[in-house]
C-alpha cells in the first residue's frame, strides 16, 4: 500500500514538472497554428513589410506596428538604461546601509505598480505636459517612451545591483590602492567586471518594454501609421492586438493572431540572448 | 591625482546621485499623485454591491479580483510546488528533463501577458468553449504565474540542508513522508514569498484577462461567468470614455493593495533571512 502511494506520488510530481513543458508547447502550437495561415493568405512580405493597416479593405501590413514597438523600446532604453545603471551603482556602492533599507522597497514598489496604473498616470500627468509644451494631442511616442522608461527601471536596477554586488571587493580595493578615487574605482573596475550581468538586466528590460501593452495603449495614440515624430502618435504590436481583437473576425482575426506570432518571435530571440548571456556570466564565475 | 581625473570623479558622482534621486523622485511623484487625486474620490457609493450607469461601483471588480487571485493560486500553487518537489527531490543529477523544464520556465517567464491572453482566448475561450469566464482567466493566469512559484519553491527546497533528509531516512521514514513532513515545512516561508509575488502579478494583470475573463462589471454567479478585476476596471473606465473620479479611486485601491502585498513580502523575506 505504502509502496503504491510512493510510486503514485512520484508520477504525480513528474506530471506536474512536465506542465511547464506542456504549456510552452501548447502556446507555440496554438499561436502558430492560428497565425501562420493568416500570414500565408496575406503573404509574408505584404504582412511584415506592408505599410498600410486597413482591416476594412482587407489590407494588413504590420510594418508600422513593428516600427512602433521598436521605437518605443529604443526610447525606453535611452531613458531607462542610464538611469537604471547609475541608480544600481548608487545602491550597490554609494549609499549608506540605512538608505538602502529605504531604497530597496522603493524599487520593489516601482516593480509592483500595475501597468494600467502607469498608463493612467501617464495619461493624467505626462500626456497633458507634452500637450502643453509640444502641442498636438499629447498622446505620443514621447509619452510612451517616458512611461516605459520608468517601467523598465526596477528590472534593470535589481539585476544590475546584484551583478555589481557579486564583484569581489578585491577589485575595488586594488584600484583604490593604486590611487584611484572611489568613483573611478567603481566605474573602471567594478562596472566593467559586472557588465554581463548588467547586460542581462538590460535585455530583460527590453523584453518588458516590447511586451508592454496596457500602459502603451493608453498613452501612445494608437494611429496605425509609420511613426512621424516624437510628438506624434504610434501603435505598437501589442496595442494592435488589444484594440481590435474584441470585434475582429476571419482574416482580420488571423492577422491579429499573426501579429502576436511576430511579437512572440521577437520575445523568443530576446529570451535566447538573455540565456546566452546568463550562461556566459555563470562561466565567468 | 591630476585635474582631469578629479573632474571626472565629480561628474560621475553627480550622475550617480542624480539618477538615484530621479528614480526615487519618479516613484514619489506617482504615488503622491495617485493618493492626492484618488483619496478624495473614495466615496462609500463606490463600494456599492451593484455596478450600473449611475454608479460606477468598483466593488464587484474588487470581489472578482479576490476570486480570480484565489482560483489562479488554487491551480498554480500545487502544480508549482509539486513540480519543484520533483526537480529538487526526485530528479537525478544531470537529468535531461530538469534542463528542459528549466528552459521552458525561463521562456514562460519572458512571454508578455498579451500573448498569454491571446493563447487563453484561443484555447480556453474558443477551443474548449468556456466563453469569457473567470475560469478561463484563472487558468491563463495560472500558467503565467507558474514559473514564479516554481522557481521560488525550487530555491526554497534547495536551501533545506541535506542532513534533514538523511535524518528522516535514517529513522525509517519513506521518501513521501520525508518530503511532506520534513523538507516542506522549513521551505514554507520561501514558497510563501513566491505566492505573494504571484498575487501581485494577478492583481495588476490586465492584458491577459481582457480576452479571457472578459470585462463584465458584475460579480458572476459562478466561475463560468465573465467578470472584470480591478485592473481591467481601470482600463475599461478609460476605454468607455474616461470617468476620472472613479478611475482615480480605482487607481488608489490598486496602489494600496500593491503596497500591502509588497509589505507582506518584505516581512516574509526578513523572516527567512533570520
Amino acid at each position: 500500500m505504502n509502496k503504491f502511494k510512493e510510486n503514485a506520488m512520484h508520477v504525480v510530481f513528474l506530471a506536474a514538472a512536465c506542465i511547464s513543458i506542456l504549456a510552452v508547447a501548447l502556446i507555440c502550437i496554438f499561436l502558430f497554428a492560428n497565425g501562420i495561415p493568416g500570414i500565408a493568405k496575406i503573404g509574408a512580405g505584404d504582412f511584415l513589410l506592408g505599410t498600410k493597416w486597413k482591416p476594412g479593405n482587407d489590407i494588413y501590413g504590420i510594418f508600422p506596428m513593428i516600427l512602433g514597438s521598436l521605437y518605443v523600446t529604443a526610447g525606453a532604453i535611452i531613458i531607462g538604461v542610464p538611469t537604471g545603471i547609475f541608480t544600481a551603482v548608487f545602491m550597490a556602492r554609494f549609499c549608506p546601509e540605512k538608505l538602502h533599507k529605504l531604497l530597496k522597497p522603493a524599487v520593489d514598489l516601482l516593480a509592483g505598480i500595475p501597468s494600467v496604473v502607469y498608463g493612467f498616470f501617464g495619461l493624467m500627468v505626462i500626456v497633458p505636459l507634452i500637450r502643453k509644451f509640444f502641442g498636438g494631442t499629447g498622446t505620443s511616442m514621447l509619452a510612451a517612451c517616458i512611461v516605459l522608461g520608468i517601467m523598465i527601471l526596477p528590472t534593470i536596477i535589481s539585476v544590475s545591483e546584484s551583478a555589481l554586488r557579486a564583484v569581489p571587493d578585491s577589485y575595488y580595493e586594488g584600484s583604490l590602492a593604486l590611487g584611484a578615487s572611489h568613483e573611478r574605482s567603481v566605474f573602471f573596475t567594478i562596472v566593467p567586471a559586472a557588465k554581463s550581468g548588467i547586460l542581462a538586466g538590460v535585455i530583460l528590460g527590453i523584453g518588458r518594454a516590447i511586451g508592454e501593452t496596457m500602459a502603451v495603449i493608453m498613452i501612445a495614440g494608437n494611429q496605425p501609421v509609420i511613426p512621424q515624430s516624437l510628438t506624434k502618435g504610434l501603435r505598437t504590436m501589442t496595442a494592435n492586438i488589444v484594440l481590435e481583437m474584441g470585434y475582429a473576425a476571419d482574416l482580420h482575426r488571423e492577422a491579429l493572431i499573426a501579429t502576436a506570432v511576430v511579437l512572440f518571435v521577437f520575445i523568443l530571440i530576446i529570451n535566447l540572448a538573455f540565456s546566452i548571456i546568463k550562461r556566459r556570466t555563470n562561466k565567468e564565475k | 591625482m591630476n585635474k582631469a581625473a578629479k573632474i571626472q570623479s565629480v561628474i560621475l558622482r553627480c550622475l550617480v546621485y542624480l539618477a538615484a534621486a530621479l528614480t526615487v523622485g519618479v516613484l514619489v511623484c506617482i504615488v503622491a499623485y495617485i493618493l492626492y487625486k484618488g483619496i478624495p474620490n473614495l466615496s462609500p457609493t463606490l463600494f456599492a454591491l451593484e455596478y450600473n450607469t449611475d454608479n460606477l461601483s468598483l466593488f464587484p471588480a474588487l470581489v472578482n479580483t479576490v476570486t480570480m487571485t484565489f482560483v489562479s493560486l488554487l491551480i498554480a500553487v500545487p502544480l508549482g510546488i509539486f513540480s519543484a518537489i520533483y526537480l529538487v527531490e526526485y530528479a537525478k543529477r544531470g537529468n535531461k528533463l530538469v534542463t528542459i523544464v528549466g528552459i521552458t520556465t525561463e521562456t514562460l517567464s519572458g512571454i508578455p501577458s498579451i500573448v498569454y491572453g491571446l493563447f487563453g482566448s484561443l484555447l480556453f475561450v474558443a477551443k474548449l468553449k468556456w466563453g469569457y469566464s473567470m475560469l478561463a482567466g484563472a487558468c491563463t493566469l495560472a500558467i503565467m504565474i507558474l514559473p514564479v512559484i516554481m522557481r521560488t519553491a525550487e530555491e526554497a527546497l534547495k536551501s533545506v540542508p541535506d542532513s534533514y533528509r538523511e535524518g528522516s531516512f535514517g529513522l525509517g521514514a519513506g521518501k513521501l513522508r520525508t518530503v511532506f513532513r520534513i523538507v516542506l515545512p522549513p521551505a514554507m516561508p520561501g514558497i510563501l514569498s513566491g505566492i505573494i509575488l504571484s498575487i501581485g502579478r494577478i492583481v495588476g494583470e490586465t492584458a491577459a484577462l481582457i480576452f479571457t475573463a472578459g470585462t463584465v462589471a458584475q460579480i458572476p454567479k459562478n466561475l463560468m461567468g465573465s467578470g472584470r478585476t480591478l485592473a481591467i476596471h481601470l482600463y475599461a473606465l478609460w476605454n468607455e470614455g474616461l470617468a476620472a473620479e472613479q478611475s482615480y479611486a480605482t487607481a488608489v485601491v490598486l496602489l494600496v493593495i500593491v503596497v500591502l502585498i509588497n509589505a507582506a513580502s518584505s516581512f516574509i523575506a526578513k523572516k527567512i533571512s533570520k
